[in-house]
């Protein structure tokens, strides 16, 4: 019988979503779902985090849509990255967070309008799937990470099996900032 | 537990309630067996849910997924059309865990199966296997890098 430790297969190279400092020592990785309410239950908690820790993390967002579970998932997901290509995903991303029961596609074309997207560009992409395998190959990645559902968070690329409130986030971070120093 | 090169015991079981799967309709290609304690696990992105998202990179390898539990075939076909699961679960249900026992993958205290991972291959011998606690989704990484260990075991020889 084998045993195993779940780590992150991939580094946080240029193509994650960083939110704040590449070289803060404390790395924040969240894996997770629009349409899921433990991920919008999540997203207050991160933000705090992040308010907390300032230029000492940097937080990545990759998705993980369960898309059988929650059908608005991976379209949502696609619109991040849309947004993203504008450069406004952590725009969209706490957009959609905060409307999470309206994730339709013309709601997510409506977002695009208040953000102030290029809309044209944003509704082709996403009816023509443009970002669908980058949401894949987050997905792909997370399941080899041993992501097994959402949110899952990795705390300097080591799977945070623990507790995630704002307390028992900070506290892992801090410490694994303190042993990558 | 069985471990890797025991040959995995036969059985056959109800997929639904008036159709039943033998292992041995399987040989030729991997199978994944994934013992679960129980259909209805008050979470969103449970086990099967996973592996209903990672299905196409199972069928990559020409992998059949079931899940088998204790739960009933009828218990088992409503818990599919809800998760809209695209893959069979298997009814241990009569006599209760049998199967489950024959893998040493049972919890006689709670009358139910562990949550125990096997990866077969194409001649029914057990390739890799996996104990899970109770109560820790195992997720993917596991299944995946024992189907590709498979592969390459199989091209080598």
């Amino acid at each position: 019988m084998s045993t195993r430790r779940s780590r992150l297969t991939l580094p946080l190279p240029e193509r994650d979503h960083i939110a704040g400092a590449p070289d803060a020592p404390a790395a924040l990785v969240e894996y997770g779902d629009f349409e899921c309410p433990h991920c919008r239950a999540a997203y207050p908690v991160v933000e705090a985090v992040k308010e907390a820790l300032g230029p000492r993390l940097q937080f990545a967002y990759r998705h993980f849509p369960l898309s059988q579970t929650h059908p608005h998932a991976a379209r949502a997901a696609e619109a991040a990255e849309a947004a993203g290509a504008q450069g406004r995903f952590w725009e969209m991303h706490a957009v959609l967070f905060e409307n999470q029961h309206a994730l339709e596609d013309e709601d997510l074309i409506r977002y695009a309008d208040h953000l102030d997207l290029d809309v044209e560009r944003f509704a082709r992409e996403l009816a023509e799937h443009a970002w669908e395998p980058r949401v894949r190959e987050d997905f792909l990645s997370g399941v080899r990470a041993g992501v097994n559902g959402t949110p899952t968070f990795f705390v300097n690329g080591v799977r945070h099996d623990g507790a995630w409130d704002v307390e028992s986030l900070l506290e892992a971070l801090v410490t694994a900032a303190r042993r990558s120093a | 537990m069985l471990n890797a090169g025991t040959p995995a015991p036969d059985f056959t079981l109800h997929a639904t309630p008036d159709q039943t799967v033998s292992l041995t309709d399987f040989r030729g290609h991997p199978v994944v067996l994934a013992f679960y304690p129980a259909d209805w696990s008050p979470v969103c992105g449970d086990q099967m849910a996973l592996y209903n998202e990672v299905l196409p990179e199972f069928r990559r390898h020409k992998a059949t997924l079931l899940g088998i539990s204790v739960d009933g075939a009828w218990c088992h076909a409503a818990f599919i059309q809800h998760r809209k699961l695209r893959f069979s679960l298997l009814a241990d249900f009569e006599p209760k865990g049998a199967v489950a026992r024959s893998y040493g993958a049972y919890r006689a205290k709670e009358g139910v199966a562990e949550r125990a991972l096997f990866v077969l291959d194409g001649k029914g011998t057990i390739h890799w296997s996996y104990l899970s606690p109770i109560g820790v989704n195992p997720g993917a990484d596991g299944i995946l890098e024992a189907l590709e260990s498979l592969a390459a075991a199989t091209r080598a020889a």
